[in-house]
């Protein structure tokens, strides 16, 4: 590729913090650093990733508002996690991360139990509890 | 500390040349990434990540920097903890004795990133170089200027949960080279690149994995159905051309090398070699534009999808080419 032809398109998810780092080549063929701001089919493609993952929080989201799930089950999908490796950060199994997304478990959840979810989603027990946070 | 940042394109590399720099000793990153052997292909359809079979322009996370230290002659100290808290406190003594340390972490607690990149990776590597109002002065080899992380994030990051787990990893120099030959370790890094690219008696691996996912990626819409399909691409596209492979899945860098080291050693073939793969790149380059593009419009065809294939197998035939070349050019070094 040439340096001339480093992609520099404006449509992309580096929110102006980042310039990549290409290598690209001069009119000899020798080898030179250019960045670029973005291309598209890579942002195609990252846009893509983030539209699975915010269908799946979505989706989340409309079940705890309907009472099908727990709001662990929406900030589980929120933070891109799986069960097992939520399990992993509060220290249970993943069978039981699976049973707590559901209200009826989530009702009788523990004090402390809700802290260590609180801590791994990185927001209070008030904000982990409050459902009616997520209807906005 | 008295610590310069230069911007990389891999993190890996990017964190050998900016810890050696501060030693005294001046690696330009393709220099790293080439002598360590960075360069490779894989497509693991039996590990999927996300239920998306892997598929690797590079070789594993840690391995870079081993085959370059051993061929340089550099001994890492390492270390891992079982606590965040001694964690913290090794790596405070470290900054205070005026160490810059390398470390692994996961890029979801970056904060400094942009919110798009911040994935589940967990073997990022990043140096610290200070401490400054409590916060840490971070060198990630991916960004422009050197910037800053909480202790808070910093010990999420290194403390993260999942594969592979960072454990609070943490690395730098101990024995620099007293004296080494350059020539033998650029050699080495030749030989062996060349030789897991073309010469791995496994159809997954290598120039012949690219023709392999070639063959698998032609089935994908009548195997997995239209969306599937078109999502696959996109990781495609993504472990080629997303952050960190300098573009075309590395093959910039590593023909970037090529050129670095045909100067280094006057070894014209290697320039030759370096303009071949940069075509290979371009090839690979259009290849991702046109999945892009296919991603875009979200319409898989058989058509297209086997039109991306024989531009994939066409990449793979070319480069068992050029790798195979350079083997013979690197065997008898």
């Amino acid at each position: 590729m040439n340096k001339e032809q480093v992609p520099q398109d404006e449509e992309n998810l580096n929110e102006g913090k980042l310039a990549k780092l290409y290598y690209a080549t001069d009119d000899k063929g020798h080898y030179v650093k250019v960045n670029s701001i973005g291309w598209e089919p890579e942002t195609v493609a990252m846009q893509q990733a983030w539209d699975v993952v915010n269908n799946e929080v979505d989706e989340a989201r409309e079940k705890v508002i309907k009472g099908e799930a727990s709001p662990i089950l929406y900030y589980l999908k929120k933070n891109i996690m799986t069960p097992a490796l939520v399990a992993s950060y509060v220290g249970t199994l993943s069978l039981i991360v699976r049973l707590h997304c559901r209200p009826f478990f989530f009702k009788r959840m523990s004090k402390k139990t809700l802290e260590k979810y609180a801590y791994t989603f990185r927001i209070s027990v008030a904000e982990l509890t409050d459902i009616e946070r997520l209807k906005k | 500390m008295n610590f310069t940042h230069k911007q990389s394109a891999h993190c890996e590399s990017g964190v050998i040349s900016n810890l050696l720099r501060f030693h005294g000793l001046e690696f330009d990153e393709p220099m790293a990434f080439g002598i360590g052997s960075g360069l490779f292909f894989s497509y693991l359809p039996f590990i999927r990540i996300n239920g998306i079979p892997a598929t690797a322009y590079r070789i594993w996370p840690g391995q870079i920097f081993k085959r370059f230290s051993e061929r340089i002659g550099i001994k890492l100290e390492r270390k891992k903890f079982s606590n965040p808290k001694s964690a913290m406190l090794e790596l405070d003594k470290m900054l205070d004795k005026g160490q810059p340390v390398g470390m692994l972490t996961s890029v979801f607690y970056l904060n400094y990133l942009p919110a798009a990149y911040r994935f589940h990776f967990n073997a990022h590597n990043i140096i610290v170089f200070g401490k400054q109002n409590g916060s840490y002065l971070v060198s990630d080899p991916v960004m422009e200027y050197t910037t800053e992380i909480s202790h808070e994030d910093l010990v999420r990051a290194r403390f993260a949960k999942g594969m592979p787990e960072p454990s609070g990893r943490m690395y730098y120099p101990v024995k620099l080279p007293g004296d080494y030959s350059l020539e033998q370790a650029i050699w080495k890094g030749i030989r062996q690149t060349s030789d897991h690219m073309t010469r791995i008696p496994m159809p997954i691996v290598g120039a012949k994995g690219m023709k392999y996912l070639a063959k698998r990626l032609r089935q994908w819409p009548e195997k997995l159905g239209e969306r599937k399909a078109i999502l696959w691409l996109g990781n495609v596209i993504r472990m080629q051309e997303e952050i960190g492979t300098g573009g075309a899945g590395f093959r910039f860098i590593h023909a970037a090398f090529l050129d670095q080291a045909s100067a280094k050693l006057q070894n014209e073939k290697l320039f030759n070699l370096s303009q071949q793969l940069t075509k290979s790149g371009d090839s690979l380059r259009d290849f991702a534009y046109y999945a892009g593009r296919v991603c875009k419009n979200r319409k898989s065809d058989t058509k297209t999808f086997a039109e991306l294939g024989d531009m994939l197998e066409a990449c793979s035939v070319r480069e068992q080419e050029i790798f195979s070349e350079l083997y013979e050019v690197s065997k008898s070094k």
